[in-house]
């Protein structure tokens, strides 16, 4: 069973409370199938927001994962589309593990400059967002816009498909997040990742191999992120390479904060994850049935992450550990 | 020795050649010709897109060095990659390298207009392609974007007529952007004229067709009965009409959109994404942007004195039964059917 911690037992009562609120006030909204759309629309965000975990629980932050989504996915269908890259011409089967071995290798790289070279994972990932990006737009990706070739049925399927009635999205998600859970809490590495969250220098001192679980984890979320854009593309048969310079990075820091994953590291885990979605699917569905304007939802948006953060450093002050060890 | 000799008889070779040429000179000569050579033979255009890489500013950019290049003008490309700032210092540098004439694709009115204007007391001639500045140059060359919308929202008002549920949804695009906020002018013009639409969801979807899809889903379970959507952009709207052909209501629900009219469009007209697809026709902007150049580059007026022309495009209203009669006007391009001969 697991243990709520009180941030978390504030978020649970106020998705409730919101849910409820919904539900009552808004016409059609607690319908099976407008809550199917409302898990499905952010599984995509959800399956993000577990790779973020993942790094931020090691007292960490990538914010070159939406680069790496989109850029590694690009990358698979750019590969088997003949008329853009006529020497390429791969069974897109193959042209997926050219991405997935693209994603890991810069993740790698990531990850050691990270552990490695004792950089701030918040500087480091920003800047390999951008090397990401130009690295694969300037050598294999042209367009923009990619569209999925002929033979990627089984990904449209993937990205767009039902089992028993439920989005294949929504499937993907819950069961990359009880994987994800039972990695972080049955395993030793999953504890080395929390004891690294905890304090780096400790678990150092008890005999963590600190640094390459560090690297791994970066691998880790690099793929994660990678399975997202795969999905993305699969529902709607195309990626968009300018998705890299939207906002969707701060929705996905969002579901985390809000989820109750401190920041300070070492805490939290998957239900937080799936918390967290659920709270800004529910929020982000009912905005659109309301028909609120952009800018007012992301007015919204901005005060819950802020009241999220300011929640997150009243129930986890800062101690003199984290003082003498850094924030993220 | 032999090296002379030879070199000799090329002398003599080329010597006798103009007598050969003018011995079989016929027809008459056209004294426009040459002013037409010279007035393009050496001259720079310098194009600044919003952004490489997708099919509007790619197409554009084929287009005119297909028509241009062989002239010898010599095109010159930044590509600010969406950012308004790296555009603004782009056209700053540009202004001191001194092409002849500019191409530029404004983020919105206002950003780059005090830039235009240095430009053209600079001595150089500026044609603004499809997003207008407030500060209006020599030439404009692209979509009457009020117009566009007007079409769009015409089309799906004429399907959902009284006997339907008379309800409609907008996806918009970035608020800010002005490509987007003319079309909303369009779409509230036609509105006003039909008071029995309802709109039931009016939301940005930034763009981006992830986005659009989402929103669209929702909006399809709130409204089962919506008649029409009004999209705005196709590279956007294949997320709409993905929400809408997965809840299996691509039959009732009449999707209309616009954009360059490419193969990717097309094809989505094929695939019963989009019902309608009103396209600004890039190819033949890329030809109005050549010949804009080639008038101003010929005129010998100094820039911004003479009069502001606009070349607005005429759009094509695209169906899948009616796209194949276009495609001999220039529906369904590919960037590779721009550049190629």
């Amino acid at each position: 069973m697991i243990k709520l911690r009180n941030q978390e037992l504030i978020i649970l009562i106020v998705t409730v409370v919101i849910f409820a609120g919904f539900s009552i006030f808004l016409d059609k909204f607690f319908s099976t199938g407008n809550l199917l759309t409302l898990m499905r629309s952010v599984s995509i965000l959800g399956i993000l927001s577990i790779a973020m975990a993942v790094v931020v629980i090691s007292k960490g932050i990538d914010l070159s994962l939406i680069a790496t989504l989109a850029v590694g996915t690009a990358l698979a269908s750019v590969m088997s589309s003949p008329d853009v890259l006529p020497s390429f011409d791969l069974p897109f089967v193959y042209a997926v593990l050219l991405g997935f071995l693209f994603t890991a290798i810069l993740c790698a790289i990531t990850g050691i400059l990270v552990a490695y070279w004792d950089m701030a994972s918040v500087f480091v990932t920003l800047a390999m967002a951008g090397v990401i990006y130009g690295l694969g737009r300037t050598l294999f990706i042209g367009d923009e816009l990619n569209y999925l070739p002929e033979d990627a049925i089984w990904l449209e399927y993937l990205g767009r498909g039902q089992l028993l009635g439920v989005p294949m999205p929504i499937i993907c998600f819950l069961s990359l997040a009880f994987i994800m859970h039972l990695v972080l809490k049955k395993t030793t590495f999953g504890k080395f990742v929390y004891s690294i969250g905890d304090s780096g220098l400790a678990a150092r001192t008890a005999g963590v191999p600190v640094r390459p679980i560090l690297v791994i984890i970066f691998v880790i979320a690099g793929l994660v992120a990678y399975f997202a854009g795969l999905l993305t593309a699969g529902a709607i048969s195309s990626i968009n390479t300018r998705m890299v310079s939207g906002s969707m990075i701060y929705d996905v820091l969002l579901v985390v904060v809000v989820g109750g994953i401190g920041l300070s590291g070492g805490k939290g885990g998957m239900h937080n994850v799936i918390l967290g979605t659920l709270l800004i699917g529910t929020l982000l569905n009912g905005m659109v049935i309301m028909d609120i304007s952009f800018i007012v939802q992301n007015l919204i948006k901005g005060i819950i992450l802020l009241i999220a953060i300011m929640t997150d450093t009243i129930l986890n002050p800062r101690d003199e550990q984290t003082t003498q060890q850094g924030d993220i | 020795m032999k090296f002379k000799t030879l070199k000799l008889i090329i002398v003599a070779l080329a010597l006798m050649l103009p007598l050969s040429a003018q011995a079989e000179k016929m027809g008459i000569a056209d004294p426009a010709r040459d002013k037409y050579y010279s007035a393009l033979q050496g001259k720079r255009v310098a194009f600044v897109p919003l952004a490489m890489g997708f099919d509007l500013t790619e197409g554009w950019y084929a287009g005119m060095k297909k028509a241009l290049e062989p002239l010898g003008v010599e095109m010159i490309l930044r590509d600010p990659n969406w950012s308004a700032d790296a555009g603004s210092k782009a056209i700053s540098s540009l202004i001191s390298e001194k092409p002849d004439a500019m191409v530029i694709h404004n983020p919105d009115v206002q950003t780059y207009a005090k830039l235009l204007k240095k430009a053209e007391k600079a001595g150089i001639h500026i044609v603004q392609v499809n997003m207008k500045s407030a500060f209006p140059t020599d030439a404009f060359v692209g979509a009457d974007y009020i117009e566009i919308g007007e079409i769009v929202t015409q089309k799906v008002v004429d399907q959902c007529g009284p006997g339907t549920s008379q309800k409609i949804a907008i996806v918009q695009g970035v608020l800010t952007a002005a490509a987007s906020a003319y079309q909303l002018r369009g779409v509230s013009n036609i509105l006003e004229k039909n008071p029995n639409i309802k709109v039931v969801s009016n939301q940005a979807a930034d763009w981006d067709s992830t986005k659009a899809r989402a929103i669209t889903e929702t909006t399809l379970q709130q409204n089962p009965d919506l008649c029409g959507i009004v999209g705005f952009w196709d590279g956007m709207d294949i997320g709409t009409g993905a929400a809408v052909k997965e809840a299996g209501m691509h039959e009732k629900v009449f999707l209309a959109t616009s954009g360059g009219g490419g193969k990717n469009g097309c094809d989505n007209l094929e695939n019963d994404i989009f019902d309608v697809f009103v396209s600004y026709d890039v190819p033949g902007q890329a030809r109005d942007l050549s010949n804009a150049l080639k008038s101003l580059l010929q005129s010998g007026n100094k820039p911004g004195k003479a009069g502001k022309v606009s070349f607005f495009t005429q759009p094509q209203i695209l169906t899948k039964e009616n796209m194949a009669s276009y495609m001999g006007s220039g529906a369904c391009w590919t960037v590779e059917s721009l550049s190629s001969n």
